[in-house]
């Protein structure tokens, strides 16, 4: 007995130790180079509600990716028809799908040509063939298509990220959240809304002749003709509220997209002009724009960035050496931004915020001190009243729920947890709750005195007989924490992890720590009166 | 010290049909409450943006509205926050043709031209897509719904393999209805005191599942042993007799929890206000349906059979 007691003090002190271990780079401030080599030296994390920061949830779209891609197989497949030499084939693209018309005499070799290069379409719905003409539908496979949401995803994850480095936030989190959208987060962050506009742009920047035969307003009103496209210009308001903007009327057909970037360069403003950026093309690029430049001279050429138009300067001549500039109404900053994006390329299909949570600074720090004040109250308030009634080993269910919360706490350094606020209210609520498996054991004691045992058998049949119930009831709470970490999202994951971090070491502080003392006294001397 | 004196006696099975009545028709009410008028949803569920912003000095709502109103967004709520003194606000808005997630920053724009730039700070900004907002609606329903038959499941296998799988099924049962119970009137509570429902709300829901679900297995716990124990009383006169000695533990265990949880929403701040407030309510809900209906339910399954 004397060897078990002494075996479990020391147990526990090693326990405690390693909790201060690691609760002491959270709490003390830096520590010495040496500690961190030896020790572990992560502090616990605090969630986006407490440190503030952007949580946002992107939704790629992903079928804009699918149907860039089936027009580009639209084209393919209309160069292909026409080598081949078949005659009046009609190809259009219906959403993601495609449509072919092919004449009596064509159908069979279309047919052809679709088995031979197109292996990646599957058939949408069967061919028709009324009157002569064959229509097919097609579509792209089932496995095309999710190797292309995939890829869509994932490219789209990669950009962002790039774009976020640049950008300069320190340890954000950039995920794949479910199928089609992507998480993150950016910790401590000052102007969210600048970091938004450089994560949800989609930055497909085009080259587009200008046709300036065509009429812009005519184009406006009643659509524009085949082959063109009627895009607004920048508008010279900056909030766009009210403002005049200018029409193209441009080639549909881009001459070149923002692949061939190799650098985005800031020119900071001059007199008359503001901040511009400067584009540097990569070898391939450079060789194109020169072919395009020259074979457009005194024509107009839009520089078009996410369907709007920035610029659009008439080519004076060939232009070699791979540089073009973006100007427009821009400030440092924006231009910066810009800057940033291009650089990182364009997403490979569009992405919206559908949700979005931010917390500034100042509530963050708020919620934190009102969740330690809150905190120690509620504990004080504990503390007071379990000693109140329960004296002696009142005061030892609160060295067993102090420890309980150290060794939370330390739980969640060394885990690297993320603390948030309803994690804090998880903290607060388990020192409630550990309590009840102190007061199981204390009101069972006092019944075996009561029944007429002696000390040390009450003790042993008060410690037998509540752990069933002790048990029994943690694992019922465990069980709702697991369903909400499961069904939970941030914050709310923050305090799922607290209460059932908590209810572990509640379990192992509450029956095993306390029992330490009375078997020490049983040992010890004559143990006749309890103090309960 | 001691609340209760050992020896205490109190008749509880015998209050039992004016519980099940009172508890019936309270359930009732929120269920139809729930039915006709629905709770308040925030963002998270209904989807929509809300905006927190704290003032430098004294503002008025119709002052915010006014800036509101010069960007097209007069249809929102505003609504105080906290202390009166505090000068915050927040801002409701719904679906708009703005593009998504760019409403708050339309709230700053249209505010920094009614008060200018240093006057105000944006707390917060929750933006939840309507999509997002049903999925975390179903989802949050789903974890309490299966959360509550889970205990019921937990109880019936735990007490039904010590016990024969007859009693298990009683027990499971009544802790199930005593969950429900527990669940409703916080619900209809959180309905009352105009509280917004959102996931802070399905985790205290899931909390008081977990809590409420400690003290019927704690009687529950009981009243096997003492059946095993006493062989010569009624199973009413059993039943009476664990809730009587484990009445100290349930009014301790719930006060201590009661105290800190008092802490939390006085002191924890308005974002867990709403949190601390139903686990208050859904705490105490608990204590009274364990004792009042949890227990007695298993009376009247008996009642039942020996009738056949």
């Amino acid at each position: 007995m004397r060897q078990s007691v002494r075996t479990r003090i020391i147990l526990f002190a090693i326990l405690s130790l390693a909790a201060l271990v690691y609760l002491a780079p959270t709490f003390v401030g830096p520590l010495p180079e040496w500690w961190s080599n030896f020790l572990p030296a992560s502090r616990i994390q605090l969630g986006l509600d407490l440190q503030g920061g952007t949580h946002l949830v992107l939704e790629v779209k992903v079928d804009k990716a699918i149907e860039n891609n089936v027009e580009r197989m639209r084209a393919d497949l209309i160069k292909i028809v026409r080598e081949k030499g078949v005659s009046s084939v009609t190809i259009e693209r219906e959403g993601t799908q495609l449509h072919i018309k092919a004449p009596a005499a064509g159908a069979e070799q279309v047919r052809g040509i679709l088995k031979s290069e197109f292996g990646n379409l599957a058939e949408a719905k069967p061919s028709q063939t009324v009157a002569g003409a064959t229509d097919f539908y097609l579509m792209l496979s089932k496995d095309e298509l999710r190797s292309l949401r995939d890829y869509a995803v994932d490219q789209t994850l990669e950009t962002i990220r790039n774009r976020i480095d640049q950008f300069g936030v320190s340890e954000p989190i950039i995920q794949r959240h479910g199928e089609n959208s992507i998480l993150v987060q950016l910790p401590g962050i000052q102007d969210p809304q600048r970091a938004k506009e450089i994560i949800g742009k989609t930055a497909l920047l085009e080259f587009k002749l200008v046709d300036d035969n065509a009429n812009v307003e005519d184009a406006i009103k009643n659509g524009p003709p085949p082959g063109r496209q009627a895009l607004y210009g920048q508008s010279a308001r900056k909030d766009g509220i009210g403002a005049e903007q200018q029409a193209y009327v441009l080639e549909s057909r881009a001459l070149m997209t923002g692949e061939y970037i190799q650098d985005a360069r800031v020119r900071p403003a001059e007199q008359l002009q503001g901040a511009s950026v400067e584009l540097i093309l990569n070898q391939t690029g450079a060789r194109q724009f020169e072919q395009i430049t020259a074979a457009n001279v005194k024509r107009r050429l839009a520089i078009v960035l996410d369907n709007r138009v920035y610029s659009a300067p008439v080519i004076q001549e060939r232009i070699g050496g791979g540089r073009a500039s973006i100007t427009g109404n821009f400030d440092l900053k924006e231009a910066r931004d810009l800057a940033i994006v291009l650089r990182a390329g364009a997403l490979p299909a569009p992405v919206e915020i559908v949700e979005e949570r931010t917390v500034g600074p100042s509530l963050g720090k708020d919620s934190i001190r009102e969740g330690v004040t809150s905190f120690i109250v509620g504990g004080l308030l504990v503390i007071v009243f379990m000693i109140a009634y329960y004296k002696q080993a009142g005061l030892l269910a609160v060295v067993a729920v102090l420890l309980n919360v150290l060794s939370m706490l330390a739980f969640l350094a060394g885990f690297q947890a993320v603390l948030t606020l309803p994690g804090i209210a998880g903290i607060v609520l388990t020192v409630g709750m550990a309590v009840d498996a102190n007061v199981l054991i204390n009101e069972r004691i006092r019944e075996e005195l009561r029944a007429g045992r002696a000390v040390r058998s009450a003790i042993e049949a008060g410690y037998k007989n509540a752990l069933p119930a002790i048990l029994d009831s943690n694992v019922t709470t465990f069980l709702s924490g697991v369903i909400l970490f499961q069904f939970g999202t941030g914050p709310i994951k923050g305090f799922a992890v607290t209460l059932c971090i908590g209810i572990l070491t509640t379990v192992i502080t509450a029956v095993y720590l306390t029992r330490i003392y009375y078997d020490y006294r049983i040992t010890s001397r004559k143990f006749e009166r309890i103090s309960i | 010290m001691e609340l209760i004196k050992p020896g205490t006696k109190f008749q509880f099975t015998r209050y039992r049909k004016i519980a099940f009545l009172l508890s019936t028709v309270i359930n009732l009410a929120v269920l139809v409450a729930l039915f006709l008028k629905g709770p308040n949803l925030g963002v998270d569920f209904a989807g929509g943006t809300m905006v927190q912003i704290k003032f430098a000095q004294r503002v008025t709502i119709a002052q915010i509205r006014q800036g509101l109103e010069r960007v097209n967004l007069g249809g929102g709520v505003v609504q105080e926050f906290g202390d009166a003194q505090a000068n915050e606000f927040l801002i409701r808005l719904d679906k708009t043709p703005v593009e998504a997630g760019a409403l708050g920053d339309l709230v700053r724009k249209a505010l920094t031209e009614q008060f200018g730039a240093d006057k105000f700070e944006v707390r917060r900004i929750e933006f939840v897509g309507p999509q997002i907002g049903e999925d975390l609606r179903f989802r949050g329903t789903m974890s309490v719904i299966v959360a509550t038959i889970m205990m019921g499941i937990y109880i019936w296998i735990r007490f039904g393999s010590a016990f024969g799988a007859r009693f298990g099924l009683l027990f499971g049962t009544g802790a199930v209805i005593a969950l429900i119970h527990d669940v409703l009137v916080t619900v209809g509570a959180l309905m009352l005191a105009n509280y917004e429902f959102d996931l802070t709300v399905i985790a205290a829901l899931l909390t008081i599942v977990g809590f409420s679900v400690n003290d019927t297995v704690v009687i529950c716990d009981r009243i096997r042993e003492n059946l095993r124990k006493i062989k010569r009383e009624t199973l009413e006169s059993i039943i009476n007799t664990s809730i009587n000695e484990t009445l100290s533990r349930t009014i301790l265990t719930t006060g201590t929890a009661l105290l800190v949880l008092a802490s939390l929403y006085f002191l924890g701040g308005e974002v867990i206000k709403p949190f601390a407030f139903a686990l208050l309510v859904g705490f105490i809900s608990g204590v009274y349906s364990t004792i009042f209906i949890a227990s007695p339910v298993i009376l009247l399954w008996e009642a039942r059979t020996v009738k056949k």
